[in-house]
C-alpha cells in the first residue's frame, strides 16, 4: 500500500489529522517503522493472544515448554551421545544438547508458527487494515516465553552439573537476537508464500528436519572441515547455536568466521523477506 | 467544517477471475513457470494491465469528495462495488489504479467482532478487538467500563466468549467498535445482523456519531436506514458510480430502477405451478410496487399452472428487510386448473412503517413444494409517517391516530384534540 504519511494518530488521542494517501503501491520500500511503532500495542496483543490461547487449549500448558526440550535432550544424550559417541567439546551430554536445543526449538517453533500466521488470520486480514508485517513479528516474539521457561530449566541443569557461566555469557542476548531475526526472516518468506500457495505448510516440517541436521544441534561444528566453515555458516542457525553453546558454557571457540557468515546471511534473509512480504502484502487480502 | 475529509480520484480495482483457485499450489506455479517463464514475475505486478477476459473490474473510475462531517450512503445491488470501495478506503486492499486521500483517523467496521477468539474471555476479547480496530492499550482501559455497560455483558465479562449467545457477542463487538471514536467511520452492512433491539441500539449510536460531526461512509441495503442517516448517497452499479447526490433524489431513482426489473433472480422454480409477478392494484401510484397511502390495499400475484392441482396449500408472508416476519397466512384445499391465475388480496390497510418489504408466496400439493417465491422487486412503503421521530420509539407499525385530552373532574370543560399527522418531536 503506497502510503505517505507524516504520522498515524497516536493511539487514543485525536491529534492533528494525519493524511493517508491510498494508491497502487510502487517501489521496494519494505518497512514503515513509524507506522509499525504506532501499532506496537497490536503486536503486544497478538503476542498475548497467541500465548494465552496456546496455554488455555493445552492440558499441561506451560509444561510443554519444559517437556519438549528435556525429553529431546534425553533422547539425544542417549543415542547420539552414549551410543554414537559424538564429541561434545568436553561438556556433559545433557548440557551439550540442551544448550543447542534452546535456540533450535525456539527457532523451529517460531518458524512453523510464522508460516501459518497469515492464513490463520485471514478473517482479520480481509476485514481490517493494519501493517501486515505485525503478524510474523508477533508470531516470532510469542515463542520467547517458552524460550524463557526452558531457559530456566537450563539454569537448574547448570547448577546440577556445577558449571559456572563463563564471561562470554554477556554475548547471549546478541545470539538470541540473531535467532529471533533468523526466525523472522524465514517467517516472512514462508508466511507470504503460504498465503499464496497452501502446500508450503506441508513442506515446512521437512524443512525443519533437514535444517536441524544442517545445524550443529547433535554435533559440534568443529566436525565441519575448517575450509568449509564459512559455507556452513551461511546457515544462520549454525552461528546462533555455536554461539549459544559458547556463550553459555565458555566451551568451544567463539564462532568467528562462522558468526560473520551467519550474521550476513541473517541480514540478507530479513531484508529479502521484508521485500517479498511487502510485495505480497498489497494483495494479501485478495488472495489469502 | 468545510475541509475535505475524503478525496477519491478515479479509483479502480481489478480482480483476476478465479484468482483464489489459480496457482493454488506451488507445483502448478512451478510447472507454469516452466511453460511460461515470464508469468512467474508478472502475476502480482500491475504490469499485465491488458485486462483480458480473465480479469474484471470490481470498481472503476470512482471519483468523489466528502467534506468533514458528511454522512454518505453507498447503495446498489450485490456486487456493484460498494464493499470493494470500502475495502480500498479502509486500506484492507489496495487499488489497481487511481488514488484516494483521507484526512483523519479512520475507523472501519467491515465486520462486527473481527478477531474475536472463542477461548478468550469477554474482557480479553475487548482488549484484543480494540487493538485490532486501532485503539491503544491505555485507550481501551479508559473506555472499558463504558464498553461493557453499552454491551450489557458486565456479569459475563470474565466468561470465555464461547459461552456467550450470538446476541451477546454482537453487542460486545459493536460496543467496542462504537467506542473507537474515529474522525472518519467506514461501515459495511454490519447493522444487518442481530436482533431488532440490537439494530436499533446500533442505529441510535450511529446517529449519535453522525451528529457529533464525524464523517461517515455507510453501506446498506436498507433504504430506511439510508434515509434516516445520510444526507448524500452514491448509487453504485457494476463497479461504477451511477448516480450521486442528495439522498431523496438518488434513493428514489434507485428504487424506481429496482422496480422495473420484474421477477428477476428467481431460478429453479416450480414446473407444475409458478408465480410470475406481483403488483399493487389499489391504490395506484407511480410504481406498481410502491405503497403510498394508508387506505385499502389490493395486491395481486399472478401464477401459471401447467397441470391440475388438487387440494393444494397456499401460503403468503410479508417480511421486512431485517427478514423479520411481519405477517403470515395460509389456505388449505385450493384446487387449480391449468392456466394463468390471479391471487388477489385485499387489505383494509397495511399500516407498515416506511421501508422495503418482501412478499413471499408459496404453493404446496400433498406436502410437496410446487413453488416458493421471494417476490421481486420489493414492496416499497412510502406512506406518510405517523410515528415517533426517534428511531428507538418508532416501532413496526405506522398508524394514524387521534389523541383527545379532556378533564374528568370539571363539567363541560373544552376538550383539546390532537391529530397525529405532524407530531413526532
Amino acid at each position: 500500500m503506497g502510503v505517505t504519511q507524516p504520522q498515524v494518530a497516536v493511539a487514543g488521542e485525536l491529534r492533528e489529522s494525519p493524511v493517508v494517501r491510498i494508491e497502487a503501491r510502487r517501489g521496494w520500500l519494505a518497512l514503515d517503522l513509524p507506522e509499525l511503532w504506532a501499532f506496537r500495542d497490536l503486536i503486544y496483543f497478538f503476542v498475548w493472544r497467541d500465548i494465552k490461547v496456546r496455554y488455555k487449549q493445552t492440558v499441561i500448558g506451560a509444561a510443554w515448554a519444559v517437556l519438549q526440550p528435556v525429553l529431546t535432550m534425553l533422547v539425544f544424550s542417549l543415542f547420539f551421545g552414549k551410543l554414537a559417541k559424538i564429541p561434545s567439546q568436553g561438556l556433559p551430554y545433557p548440557i551439550f544438547y540442551y544448550s543447542a536445543l534452546l535456540p533450535w526449538m525456539y527457532f523451529a517453533t517460531a518458524m512453523q508458527g510464522a508460516t501459518n500466521i497469515v492464513v490463520d488470520n485471514q478473517r482479520v486480514i480481509t476485514k481490517i487494515y493494519f501493517p501486515r508485517v505485525v503478524l510474523p513479528i508477533a508470531s516470532v516474539l510469542s515463542g520467547l516465553l517458552d524460550f524463557a521457561i526452558s531457559f530456566g530449566v537450563f539454569l537448574i541443569m547448570m547448577a546440577y552439573y556445577g558449571i559456572v557461566p563463563a564471561a562470554s555469557v554477556i554475548w547471549l542476548p546478541f545470539f538470541l537476537l540473531l535467532a529471533v531475526l533468523t526466525a523472522l526472516g524465514v517467517g516472512l518468506w514462508l508466511s507470504a508464500l503460504n498465503a499464496l500457495y497452501r502446500d508450503v505448510r506441508y513442506v515446512v516440517p521437512f524443512l525443519v528436519q533437514f535444517w536441524m541436521f544442517a545445524s550443529p544441534v547433535v554435533y559440534p561444528s568443529s566436525l565441519v572441515p575448517a575450509k568449509w566453515r564459512w559455507l556452513y555458516g551461511l546457515n544462520p542457525m549454525a552461528g546462533v547455536i555455536e554461539g549459544f553453546r559458547w556463550a553459555l558454557t565458555g566451551h568451544g571457540q567463539p564462532p568467528g568466521i562462522l558468526l560473520a557468515a551467519s550474521s550476513a546471511a541473517v541480514l540478507l534473509l530479513v531484508v529479502s523477506g521484508l521485500v517479498y512480504y511487502h510485495a505480497v502484502e498489497g494483495t494479501m487480502a485478495d488472495v489469502v | 467544517m468545510s475541509n475535505i475529509a475524503i478525496h477519491v480520484d478515479s479509483l479502480g480495482k481489478r480482480y483476476r477471475i478465479g484468482a483464489r483457485e489459480r496457482y493454488h499450489t506451488l507445483r502448478d506455479r512451478l510447472t507454469g513457470a516452466l511453460t511460461a517463464p515470464s508469468r512467474w514475475f508478472s502475476s502480482n505486478s500491475a504490469a499485465d494491465s491488458a485486462a483480458g477476459p480473465t480479469h474484471f473490474w470490481a470498481l472503476r473510475n470512482a471519483s468523489f469528495d466528502m467534506k468533514e462531517g458528511e454522512v454518505l450512503g453507498l447503495i446498489g445491488r450485490n456486487g456493484a462495488g460498494k464493499t470493494t470501495l470500502l475495502k480500498i478506503l479502509s486500506r484492507v486492499t489496495q487499488p489497481t489504479e487511481g488514488s484516494a486521500e483521507i484526512r483523519g483517523r479512520v475507523g472501519s467496521l467491515l465486520e462486527v467482532g473481527t478477531g474475536f477468539h472463542p477461548e478468550l474471555s469477554g474482557r480479553e476479547n475487548t482488549y484484543l478487538n480494540g487493538a485490532i480496530l486501532g485503539m491503544g492499550k491505555k485507550e481501551i482501559e479508559r473506555k472499558f467500563d463504558d464498553i461493557v455497560a453499552f454491551a450489557e455483558v458486565a456479569d459475563f465479562i470474565d466468561t470465555p466468549l464461547k459461552h456467550y449467545s450470538t446476541g451477546m457477542q454482537m453487542r460486545l463487538a459493536f460496543a467496542v467498535a462504537a467506542h473507537l471514536e474515529p474522525q472518519i467511520l467506514l461501515v459495511d452492512e454490519v447493522l444487518a445482523v442481530g436482533d431488532l433491539a440490537f439494530q436499533k441500539k446500533c442505529l441510535a449510536k450511529m446517529g449519535e456519531v453522525a451528529h457529533a460531526g464525524r464523517t461517515i461512509v455507510f453501506v446498506t441495503h436498507q433504504m430506511n436506514q439510508i434515509r434516516r442517516l445520510c444526507e448524500k448517497v452514491i448509487w453504485m452499479d457494476a463497479g461504477t458510480i451511477r448516480q450521486a447526490g442528495p439522498t431523496a433524489e438518488v434513493v428514489g431513482a434507485y428504487e424506481a430502477s429496482m422496480t422495473s426489473g420484474i421477477a428477476a433472480g428467481n431460478m429453479d422454480r416450480g414446473e407444475k405451478m409458478r408465480f410470475l409477478n406481483w403488483e399493487i392494484l389499489e391504490p395506484r401510484s407511480e410504481s406498481p410496487h410502491m405503497l403510498t397511502s394508508l387506505g385499502p390495499v389490493t395486491i395481486q400475484f399472478a401464477a401459471q399452472v401447467t397441470r391440475p392441482i388438487r387440494r393444494g396449500h397456499h401460503g403468503i408472508a410479508l417480511f421486512n428487510m431485517d427478514r423479520q416476519l411481519i405477517w403470515g397466512w395460509a389456505k388449505d384445499d385450493v384446487d387449480l386448473d391449468p392456466g394463468i391465475h390471479s391471487f388477489t388480496y385485499t387489505f383494509p390497510m397495511l399500516p407498515l412503517r416506511p421501508g422495503a418489504y418482501t412478499w413471499v408466496v408459496s404453493f404446496y400439493e400433498a406436502g410437496e413444494m410446487l413453488d416458493y417465491c421471494d417476490c421481486h422487486p420489493e414492496m416499497n412503503v412510502a406512506t406518510q409517517i405517523y410515528q415517533h421521530a426517534k428511531d428507538e420509539w418508532s416501532g413496526i407499525l405506522n398508524i394514524p391516530s387521534e389523541l383527545t385530552i379532556y378533564r374528568n373532574d370539571v363539567q363541560d370543560a373544552p376538550a383539546s384534540s390532537i391529530s397525529m399527522g405532524d407530531t413526532g418531536a
